[in-house]
């Protein structure tokens, strides 16, 4: 029954290893999926390519939905995983700092690592801000620290928030998805096409 | 033309990267009951360089105290490993697509330098939401969506709701 290292199944020896591996999937599908590309990412936001939002919304789906059927099935044990802990205005106005931070810079910190490997210049532009955006975070912590302490709700779920169904909710999730891939390529369609 | 040129802009289908990249975060919470990251270990990076130029600061620091501890290094931390991986990963596929080079990639109405100053602020930016928000569009949004975590799904809401409303601004960047 999983998952398999906090239940001593793998040995926690193995977890630097595993990491590694698992990093070079996550990589390489980055980067073939052309998440090193900035013009690519940001072609979400304009019109002109929606691979972040298909690559994404498929990603989130086919893990949610695998989730619950090895879940179901017995094989791991969903109340044992962790969780992203909910801090209700941490995690609004982060995510709006992000989206301001994405748009302008073209990146997100995997895909601008994606993109690192490959050589990209602005890519490495990118992470040397993320890193220094760090820094003035932790410099200034303790004006940030209301925020980021503030409003916990624990480390909930949408079952727990919402009070819903998690199959209902995840089949309303995979329609609402598709019927957003279909609308997104009618979108590119009357977009003027962007050359990268 | 060669065949390396024509290849460049040759990606996966999105819909079979994003499968593929589903059935990795499922084996990655089976095998480590917890998911993908990656500002994880710029964090871990910039606590180890501080750690390093004044080891009594960090221990000062409320924030930085919080991720040293003792002789561990920060830097002896599963999503340090995993984004080396990431590293080598990328490597290998722009590798065998034929994509790696030297470049700064940017919009032809937009200078080099512009670009490049974007690409530091945009950073900034991202470093400190990521801190705020616990995560960034890997672990936050995107792992807490698979387990259905509330502030996944809010932080994914407001990357891209805000990414939209604030496109116009940047337009000339991209378009």
């Amino acid at each position: 029954m999983g998952p398999l290292i906090p239940n001593g199944i793998i040995s926690f020896e193995w977890s630097s290893i595993i990491a590694i591996v698992i990093g070079i999937f996550f990589g390489f599908i980055l980067e073939a999926s052309g998440f090193s590309s900035s013009r690519k990412l940001a072609g979400v936001f304009y019109g002109y390519d929606f691979a972040v939002l298909k690559v994404f919304f498929t990603a989130a789906i086919v893990s949610l939905i695998g989730l619950l059927y090895m879940d179901y099935l017995g094989y791991v044990d969903m109340s044992s995983l962790y969780v992203h802990p909910t801090y209700l205005w941490g995690a609004i106005i982060g995510g709006v700092i992000m989206g301001i931070g994405f748009v302008a810079g073209g990146f997100c910190p995997g895909t601008s690592l994606s993109a690192v490997a490959i050589g990209k210049i602005d890519a490495i532009a990118n992470v040397i801000g993320i890193m220094v955006g760090i820094f003035i975070f932790s410099e200034l912590y303790t004006f940030f620290e209301p925020i980021y302490n503030g409003y916990f709700q624990g480390n909930i779920t949408l079952v727990d928030s919402l009070g819903i169904n998690p199959y209902w909710f995840v089949f309303v999730l995979t329609v609402f998805a598709v019927i957003m891939f279909a609308v997104s390529d009618m979108i590119r369609k009357r977009v003027k096409k962007v050359f990268y | 033309m060669d065949y390396k040129e024509q290849n460049r802009h040759v990606y996966w289908n999105p819909y079979f990267g994003g499968f593929l990249l589903g059935i990795l975060i499922i084996f990655t919470f089976y095998i480590t009951g917890r998911g993908l990251g990656a500002s994880g270990a710029m964090k871990s990076g910039v606590v180890t360089i501080v750690d390093d130029v004044s080891h009594e600061h960090a221990e000062q620091s409320a924030y930085y105290s919080k991720f040293i501890r003792g002789d561990k290094s920060p830097m002896n931390n599963w999503i340090v490993f995993e984004t080396i991986g990431v590293l080598i990963g990328a490597f290998i596929s722009g590798g065998l697509a034929g994509r790696i080079g030297w470049r700064v990639q940017h919009s032809p109405k937009i200078t080099r330098r512009r670009r490049l100053i974007f690409a530091f602020s945009g950073g900034i930016l991202f470093g400190i939401g990521a801190q705020i928000a616990r995560g960034c569009t890997s672990g936050a949004a995107l792992s807490g969506m698979a387990v259905l975590s509330t502030g996944g799904f809010i932080t994914m809401l407001a990357i891209f709701g805000t990414g939209y409303l604030f496109a116009y601004f940047f337009r000339k960047n991209w378009i």
